[in-house]
C-alpha cells in the first residue's frame, strides 16, 4: 500500500514548524514517530497536503526535572520513556503503561506527544496521562499555553491542538508514595486494549486515602472512573475495593466492535478497576 | 522530490525520493534489497523490521526521507564476509524456521534483544518477539534458536 502524495517539510525549530502549520492552514499533519500517522496515510485515511517531520528538533527530546514536576518532551520514544531512571522513579505508571504499548519496533518509532495528540481512546497513554493528571504545553503563532489532560480530549481521535498548534512536552506532577497499575486487557499481545484502566492509589493508615482512576476504550475520550474514585475512598480491603469497582462503569459511553460489546466493556471496566486497585495497593 | 543520503548495509546512497515513499520500498525497490519482504503491510507483521540506527524499526512504517541521514542495516547486512552471525547459524542450527517470510524480521528483532539483553530468558524472548509475526506458528524452535544463540539452556522437552 502506498501513501497518496503530499510534500514533505523538516524544520529544525519549534518556531520553523508553527510556522510551517500555520501557513498550511488545515492541510499540513505533523509526523512524530509515525507509527499512527503512516499507517493511516497508508490506508488513504488521511489525506494531508504537508507532512511536517517533527523528528529533528533536538529541544523536543528527553525528560527533565523541574522541581515537583517530570517534563517530558513530546518526541521522546516510547523505547526511551520507559527505560529513564527520572519516569520510572517519579511517573512509574508511565513506564509501566509504555512498555506495553504496541511491540518494541514500534517503541523505538512510537513517541509519547504523537501517542497522545493522536488521541485515540484506545491508546494506553492518553489514559494514563488523565490518572496522572498531566499538563501539556502546546506552541502555536500566537506563542505557548498550557492544556491541562482533561481538557486536551476533545472526541475521537481529536485533541485541544489547532491545526497550527504543536505539542512540546508533557509535564507530569510527581507523585510520591503512590501506589499504581496500568492493567489492560487485550486479545493479542502487541493489539490494541480491548479495555484497559490506570490506577493510581495512596493509602493511608490501613484505608485508601485517595485513589485517581482512567478508563482505556470507554467512550470517544479516555475517561476518570469519578463514581469509582470517590467510592474507593475510605475502602479498607478486598471486599470493600471489589464494591467500589461495581461503579467504574458509570458515565462511560463505550463502542461496539468486533472486539467487544458497550456490555462486555463495561463487565471488563469493573473487573480490571478492582484488579487494578487492589494490585495499586499492594493487596492484588 | 526530496534528497536523501542513507547508508545501507556499509554502502553509502544518494537519492531523490518522493516524499511518500515507504522505507521498504526503497530498500526492495530502488535498491534491489529484496532480503527484506513485505508482509502484512499495515506494521504488525514485523516480516520489514530492519536495524534503523541500532534499533529495530518496520520499514513499513518509515518513510525513506525519515531515515536521511542515517543508518540501515537489514537481513543483507548481518554476515560479514560470507561468514554467519552466532544468531544465524543458530537459526539454521535449530531449524527456526518453515517457509522462511518472517525469519529476516525474527533476526532483526531477535538482534535488537540481545543487544539491550543478552542473557534473556524464554519468556523475555517471547516478549521481544512479540512484533513479529510467523505464519506457519514456527514459534518454539525460533524462541529456542534465539536462546542457543546467547548461550541458554534450551529446554528441548518442550519440543516434543
Amino acid at each position: 500500500m502506498i501513501p497518496p502524495a503530499f510534500e514533505y517539510t523538516r524544520p529544525g525549530s519549534v518556531d520553523e514548524a508553527v510556522r510551517a502549520l500555520a501557513d498550511a492552514g488545515e492541510e499540513a499533519k505533523v509526523l512524530a514517530g509515525g507509527q499512527s500517522l503512516l499507517p493511516l496515510l497508508r490506508l488513504r485515511l488521511a489525506f494531508p497536503e504537508l507532512v511536517v517531520d517533527v523528528g529533528r528538533i533536538p529541544e523536543l527530546r528527553g525528560v527533565r526535572e523541574d522541581g515537583d514536576t517530570l517534563v517530558i518532551g513530546a518526541m521522546t520514544t516510547h523505547h526511551d520513556v520507559v527505560h529513564d531512571p527520572l519516569v520510572r522513579r517519579h511517573a512509574g505508571l508511565l513506564a509501566q503503561a509504555t512498555a506495553t504499548v504496541a511491540d518494541p519496533a514500534v517503541r523505538h518509532r512510537g513517541t509519547l506527544g504523537g501517542s497522545l495528540a493522536h488521541a485515540d481512546p484506545a491508546g494506553d497513554l492518553p489514559a494514563v496521562a488523565l490518572a496522572l493528571d498531566a499538563a501539556l504545553v502546546v506552541a502555536g503563532p500566537g506563542g505557548r499555553r498550557t492544556v491541562p489532560a482533561r481538557e486536551f480530549f476533545v472526541d475521537y481521535l481529536q485533541s485541544a491542538l489547532a491545526p497550527d498548534e504543536l505539542l512540546l512536552e508533557v509535564r507530569i506532577p510527581k507523585r510520591a508514595g503512590w501506589g499504581f497499575h496500568y492493567e489492560k486487557f487485550h486479545a493479542v499481545a502487541q493489539s490494541w486494549a480491548i479495555v484497559a484502566v490506570a490506577a493510581l492509589v495512596r493509602r493511608d493508615d490501613g484505608h485508601i486515602a485517595e485513589a485517581r482512576v482512567a478508563l482505556t476504550n470507554m467512550g470517544p475520550t479516555p475517561l476518570r472512573a469519578t463514581a469509582a474514585e470517590e467510592a474507593l475512598t475510605g475502602a479498607d480491603g478486598p471486599g470493600a475495593v471489589a464494591r467500589a469497582a461495581e461503579a467504574a462503569a458509570e458515565g462511560t459511553r463505550p463502542s461496539q466492535d468486533l472486539s467487544a460489546s458497550p456490555e462486555y466493556r463495561e463487565h471488563l471496566a469493573r473487573v480490571l478497576t478492582r484488579r487494578a486497585v487492589l494490585t495499586a495497593t499492594g493487596t492484588g | 522530490m526530496t534528497h536523501i543520503t542513507v547508508k545501507v548495509d556499509g554502502t553509502t546512497y544518494e537519492d531523490d525520493v518522493e516524499p511518500r515513499l515507504l522505507l521498504v520500498h526503497y530498500l526492495r525497490d530502488r535498491l534491489g534489497l529484496t532480503g527484506t519482504p513485505i508482509g502484512c503491510d499495515t506494521s504488525n507483521c514485523g516480516a520489514c523490521t530492519v536495524e534503523l540506527d541500532g534499533a529495530s524499526a518496520k520499514s513499513c512504517s518509515v518513510l525513506a526521507v525519515q531515515a536521511d541521514g542515517c543508518e540501515v542495516t537489514t537481513v543483507q547486512g548481518l554476515a560479514k564476509d560470507g561468514e554467519w552471525t552466532r544468531l544465524q547459524r543458530a537459526f539454521h542450527e535449530r531449524h527456526a524456521l518453515q517457509c522462511g517470510y518472517c525469519t529476516p524480521g525474527m533476526l532483526m528483532a531477535a538482534r535488537d534483544l540481545l543487544r539491550e539483553n543478552p542473557h534473556p530468558g524464554a519468556e523475555e524472548v517471547r516478549h521481544a518477539l512479540e512484533g513479529n509475526l510467523c505464519r506457519c506458528t514456527g514459534y518454539q524452535n525460533i524462541v529456542h534458536a534465539v536462546l542457543a544463540a546467547a548461550g541458554q539452556q534450551v529446554a528441548e522437552e518442550a519440543t516434543a
